[in-house]
């Protein structure tokens, strides 16, 4: 095998064959893959969520993890936020020719691995190589499928005033990682993606109750704008408590020094859970219980709304309005 | 202007001055600085620090605040 | 140093210290922040939530960003598009538009435009592109301009003469005096910046204070701080003296940080600039000294400094001399959001318009 990637790897003739076998094959093997047909066959029966998202990130390696890790991750994890059990996932490559052999194979390897750990199959998938430039060493696609169990229902609309609010864990880990890999800012620290599988996470919330009206991953613009979102959608305010927010002394070192906010940044690895205020204490317990929430916090309640906010209570017991982030957050000294 | 937060001075030098703030460190230009040692503090702006920080003064600082509450609770 | 910020943050000393204030309800009292940082804090910490409603906050022209003229921003997009040119700059500038676009959105049409930390870090820039000019947007008051002296003195020392600034640099006393004089504007106690006297030192306010008979503390940025100086600088408006406390003495000596000061007028001068929204102050603005002429962009580039034209609508001169509130200019949060600034104050993500849209718009709705 070369030790690089070329257009005749993604023409479909023997070098394609050479690859998925070495590599995706190698690394993937289960029963539905391994039929080597051009579509998977599973039964199914019930509720089902599906979801897709594609994944660009830049470095493609990181502290943390890589872009295979977190296709698996982000992909599980939308599921999960829907209640449902993730089974099956596929993934697209686009890969820039050039890329190493061994690159690829690290990345595949951590899809297995993560896979693995979350219980699902990475059951058809598809590759294309594009010429240098074309894309940005590899873009990822995964779509997902998983079953929903009898009687759990959550969605951005269904939280309700007198719910709380939980965070799983420290806020703001990946994207401040990510920053300081990507930017030269000369900032050093002993931080690292917190990109993780989070579907065993929340069966242990539904092992304490069936009523999670909202899951959801802070993404992209962090847990402010996740939870702008959710307001919006349930006609309701969410006010956050300024001390009870988690957040490692690293990132809130880093973001005070750049003029940024952790609620603003990236997580790849947390989960916002809206239960009823008469059972959270005990969601919380089991979200503690699992080694991706040991973390967690109640970080707000859920109020009556005629104009749907996120707020914060701060320290010194004023309270101000959280907004959308607007544009990316851009490192500044005012 | 004036984001600038305290470092704690982990690495002095001819040449470099590192400083820790709350677990991340950064080089920084301590030009303006004199007499400085590892285990100051410091107010840095924009990779730069400004000023020592003058740990009695904060001190001193929190001791009027804490008299202020004893006053008030008689 | 945790727990000194801890102490800072401290919410029963924050009550307590509020809980003090409200004593005071006889009259109304006017105070004018004039750092954009201050701006900022009052609203992040909420203090500006849970002050009583006889104490009015005003926030003055303490923001550097949002008082750079138009023409700046306009010659560095067209640095920043030039085929040779890395422009440097700090975040704060790259969303700000001119007449035209602003560096962001001059980068999807190929301008080269990167964001730095500090100054000190487009040094590297130009070491690594040395077939490249490298311009650093130097925009600022007396905290960020020394570093950016420092940064033009190091060029010169390693022989990186790839290396040059836009300065726009200015210098507060000059603008604070120009509100102290107008009548119209009737502050009755000034927030002084904290971090530019961590520098500059604490003997202009003094001297502007006392001739102007308008008290004034300087104070620190967390919220026991602000508090705390606000609770100070009410008990100086009753006395009547215009003094001025230094209430930032861990970082503040009154004597400021000579080094960092000199080093500034080593290697800048005075020179007379116009700040937008309120015109062309006199020798308030900071240029390159003859010495280090090869550094200037503005000469080697040959660049022009036109007068900014007048906005219909925006109100920006008014809010930033405090007359009047960002809810009461008829472009605020329709034709002017931070998206899409239209005047001086949107501009910043410190500046007084962008700070109420942030974090008061829909406060009390």
């Amino acid at each position: 095998m070369s030790e690089v990637i070329t257009l005749a790897h993604g023409s479909g003739g023997t070098l394609t064959h050479e690859l998925i076998n070495k590599i995706f094959y190698k690394h993937f093997q289960n029963d539905l893959l391994d039929s080597e047909n051009d579509a998977a066959v599973f039964n199914a029966e019930g509720k089902m969520a599906f979801t897709t998202d594609s994944f660009v990130i830049t470095p493609v390696f990181f502290k943390g993890g890589n872009i295979g890790k977190i296709s698996v991750c982000g992909t599980v994890n939308d599921l999960a936020s829907m209640g449902a059990i993730p089974k099956y996932l596929s993934c697209g490559f686009i890969i820039e020719e050039g890329l190493k052999f061994s690159e690829l194979e690290r990345i595949v390897e951590a899809m297995a691995e993560t896979a693995k750990k979350a219980g699902v199959k990475i059951v058809t998938g598809d590759t294309k190589v594009v010429g240098k430039g074309a894309c940005d060493k590899v873009f990822i696609n995964t779509a997902g499928i998983g079953f929903i169990p009898e009687g759990r229902v959550t969605g951005g609309n269904m939280a309700k005033p007198g719910d709380k609010v939980i965070l799983t864990g420290f806020m703001g880990d990946h994207g401040t990682s990510i920053l300081l890999e990507r930017e030269d800012m000369g900032i050093s620290a002993d931080l690292s993606s917190d990109c993780a599988p989070l579907n065993g996470l929340v069966e242990k919330i539904y092992e304490v109750t069936s009523n999670a009206h909202v899951l959801r991953d802070p993404t992209r613009g962090g847990v402010a704008t996740t939870l702008n979102e959710i307001a919006s959608q349930s006609g309701v305010d969410i006010k956050l408590y300024e001390e009870k927010l988690p957040v490692r002394d690293e990132v809130q070192g880093i973001c005070d020094m750049l003029g940024m906010e952790p609620i603003y940044m990236a997580n790849e690895g947390k989960m916002l859970v809206i239960v009823p205020g008469d059972v959270s204490e005990k969601v919380l317990d089991a979200i503690r219980s699992h080694e991706y929430g040991v973390n967690a916090e109640i970080i707000g309640d859920v109020l009556e709304s005629k104009s749907p906010r996120v707020l914060l209570k701060t320290y010194a017991g004023g309270t101000r309005v959280v907004d959308m982030l607007t544009g990316d957050q851009l490192p500044r000294i005012c | 202007m004036c984001l600038g937060l305290p470092g704690r001075v982990v690495e002095l030098s001819d040449k470099k001055c590192i400083v820790d703030i709350m677990g991340a460190t950064r080089q920084i230009a301590a030009d303006f600085i004199k007499d400085l040692k590892i285990g100051d503090y410091v107010l840095i702006h924009a990779g730069c620090a400004v000023s020592k920080i003058d740990e009695d003064e904060a001190k001193s600082t929190i001791e009027i605040f804490k008299e202020l509450e004893e006053v008030m609770h008689e | 140093m945790n727990d000194f910020l801890k102490d800072f943050r401290n919410p029963e000393i924050s009550s307590m210290l509020n809980n003090e204030l409200s004593k005071y309800k006889d009259r109304t009292y006017r105070i004018m922040e004039l750092c954009g940082t201050h701006t900022m804090s009052l609203f992040k910490s909420g203090v500006r939530d849970i002050l009583p409603g006889n104490i009015k906050l005003i926030s003055g022209p303490g923001c550097p960003v949002c008082v750079t003229p138009n023409y700046y921003m306009d010659n560095a997009v067209k640095l920043a598009m030039m085929k040779d040119v890395i422009v440097t700059t700090f975040g704060d500038l790259m969303r700000v538009p001119g007449n035209g676009k602003s560096l962001l959105e001059a980068k999807t049409d190929g301008a080269d435009a990167r964001v730095v930390y500090s100054p000190i870090d487009s040094l590297k820039v130009a070491t690594e592109n040395p077939d490249k000019k490298v311009v650093f947007l130097s925009v600022g008051f007396e905290t960020t301009t020394p570093i950016v002296a420092l940064t033009v003195k190091k060029a010169r020392e390693e022989g990186i003469n790839n290396f040059l600034i836009l300065s726009g640099n200015k210098t507060m006393p000059a603008a604070i005096e120009l509100l102290a004089m107008d009548k119209d504007v009737a502050i009755d106690g000034f927030f002084y910046p904290g971090h530019v006297c961590s520098v500059a030192g604490t003997e202009y306010a003094r001297i502007i204070s006392k001739k102007y008979g308008i008290p004034g503390v300087v104070a620190g940025f967390e919220p026991v701080d602000l508090l705390y100086a606000i609770l100070e600088l009410v008990k100086l408006i009753n006395e009547g003296n215009g003094e001025v406390k230094n209430l930032y003495g861990r970082v503040v000596r009154d004597e400021g940080n000579l080094d960092a000061y000199n080093t500034m007028f080593e290697v800048f001068k005075p020179c007379d600039t116009v700040w937008r929204g309120i015109g062309n102050i006199p020798m308030s603005g900071l240029e390159l000294r003859e010495a280090y002429e090869a550094f200037d962009a503005w000469k080697v580039f040959d660049l022009k400094q036109n007068i900014d034209e007048k906005i219909n609508g925006c109100i920006c001169g008014e809010i930033l001399k405090g007359l009047k509130e960002p809810s009461e200019c008829p472009l605020f949060a329709k034709a002017c959001t931070p998206n899409k600034p239209v005047g001086a104050c949107m501009v910043s993500s410190e500046g007084s318009c962008a700070a109420h849209y942030k974090y008061g718009r829909n406060k009390n709705v």
